[in-house]
């Protein structure tokens, strides 16, 4: 129970009194779910109105649990059978223009055939939201956790969030709808959580009772709604004389979206007692060496990192959360105290400097803080990472720097 | 598409008021114009089933094209079974 009883270290868990907490956690239920349910719950929490998707390993239980839902009478929803991720994501995008709110969720190969669609959702302004367990890509096909499906989709104007275990998938999902339906936002959201070692776990959790979970969300007011009253083209051609201006102002929602994200953690605090940051810090103070993960690894970063901290070595973690809107300032101020920088990263981007993340966070530095950085790829394919791995990349990546050795990126855990 | 709009005053998403397909005149993209010979057009109005814009106005059994949308295709002077359409060059 990370977010409902911090770490020691854990710089923003708990804030507001011991008081506050056992009064919003009195109020909440106890739940051991997967990942996958756990995603799942925050949809039917939410009311959502469609729901369409097509299984695939390792989501798969999360279109199971919510379609046994739909047809028990638990969830009023209508779920749309499909044949195939893309007509899942069209679906969504047609009943999201209608008005409703809507709910999808992939993995791996099945987000990779949304492609088109993503970007149709994000351009068109949709407030879809989307569970990703996030899974490798083929060839050669594996089924097991990495990040390559999550970082394919990262210029497609999603809002972006990763969570580390349940409790973030549940609360980033709810948190979700609240932040895509927001008027000054209007943006599709994706929610990822690490396939098989998140979506197929099951652990404890706090949810928001339901009566607290939809008066926090309300109904679905903001976006396209059709209205025969008053006809609109939708999904227009748009050539060289307008093109550039809806996507300009597509661009612009993302940017919106960095406040109204703030305020959305700041809301749901209040409401949970668990307090979200874009950036998760641990063990951060007077660290001179940073370590940055994301997903299921950020644990086991701070787990290594507690036991590096025993031995006198001034190490940190920092776990990323939020993606899409990259989180700059955040980054800029938290980065640059560093002297070292390790990446470390479940996703190949061949031919490039470094892997995504790597590169978010040079340039956020870049031309004003001098920090030394360097990049490992790891874990492909669910390859298994051990406290004792981060220690090894840990010491690898300090020597790397200190030697200067860092204009290419490392491989850890690969036969070589 | 006025081009004095900027992406502040643009619509959300590529969503606009309907009807501004009315807007583009596609007529110019004409090379050739159908001519209709009225002394030859016995009123079955084939050409009128087939034009896919459509292109070819009808009232009553009277057809006339209209030239701001016809794209000059040639279908009509195709389908015409009396050949009193024809296919005239466009003069720049």
């Amino acid at each position: 129970m990370r977010r409902g009883m911090p770490h020691e270290g854990d710089k923003h868990g708990s804030g507001g009194g011991v008081s506050m907490r056992v009064e919003v956690l009195a109020r909440q239920q106890k739940l051991a779910m997967t990942g996958n349910d756990a995603a799942a719950y925050a949809a039917k929490q939410a009311k959502v109105d469609v729901i369409s998707a097509y299984p695939i390993t390792p989501q798969t239980f999360v279109v199971e649990t919510l379609s046994r839902w739909v047809y028990d009478g638990e969830l009023d929803a209508k779920f749309i059978n499909v044949e195939s991720e893309h007509s899942a994501l069209s679906a969504v995008i047609g009943a999201s223009l209608a008005g409703a709110r809507t709910f999808t969720a992939t993995s791996s190969q099945g987000l990779a055939y949304m492609w088109e669609a993503l970007y149709a959702a994000s351009g068109l302004r949709l407030p879809i939201v989307m569970a990703l367990a996030a899974r490798a890509l083929s060839a050669p096909i594996n089924i097991h956790n990495d990040h390559s499906d999550f970082f394919g989709m990262r210029d497609a104007g999603w809002i972006m969030f990763n969570g580390e275990e349940a409790q973030e998938t549940y609360d980033l999902t709810l948190m979700a709808f609240k932040i895509a339906e927001d008027s000054r936002v209007l943006l599709p959201v994706v929610v990822s959580y690490d396939g098989f070692i998140v979506s197929h776990a099951i652990s404890n959790f706090y949810a928001l009772g339901d009566e607290d979970a939809i008066r926090f969300l309300g109904k679905r007011t903001t976006g396209p709604k059709i209205d025969p009253d008053n006809p609109r083209t939708i999904g227009v051609l748009a050539l060289q004389d307008s093109y550039f201006e809806f996507k300009r102002q597509q661009y612009e929602a993302m940017e919106s979206a960095r406040q109204v994200i703030k305020e959305v953690f700041e809301k749901y605090y209040e409401l949970s007692g668990r307090r979200y940051t874009p950036l998760k810090e641990y063990m951060t103070e007077e660290a001179d060496t940073c370590i940055v993960v994301m997903g299921s690894t950020v644990g086991t970063a701070r787990h290594a990192v507690k036991m590096l901290r025993e031995e006198g070595e001034k190490v940190g973690v920092v776990g990323v959360l939020q993606y899409r809107p990259w989180p700059r300032e955040d980054a800029e101020k938290l980065f640059s105290k560093f002297r070292r920088i390790i990446v470390m990263e479940k996703v190949m981007s061949p031919g490039a400097r470094g892997g995504p993340v790597y590169e978010d966070i040079a340039s956020t530095l870049y031309p004003n803080h001098g920090v030394k950085m360097v990049d490992f790829v790891y874990g492909l394919g669910g390859r298994d990472i051990s406290t004792s791995g981060i220690i090894e990349v840990y010491r690898k990546g300090e020597e790397l720097i200190d030697k200067g050795e860092t204009e290419r990126v490392y491989f850890y855990g690969v036969r070589e | 598409m006025s081009t004095s709009i900027t992406w502040k005053e643009i619509d959300l998403g590529g969503s606009v008021a309907g009807g501004t397909s009315e807007n583009y005149k596609t007529g110019n993209w004409r090379v050739e114009r159908p001519v209709i010979d009225y002394s030859k057009c016995v009123k079955c109005l084939i050409c009128w089933l087939y034009c896919p814009e459509p292109a070819i106005i009808r009232k009553g059994t009277e057809v006339k094209i209209d030239y701001d949308y016809c794209k000059g295709c040639g279908i009509c002077a195709e389908e015409c079974p009396t050949k009193a359409i024809s296919m005239v060059p466009e003069e720049v």
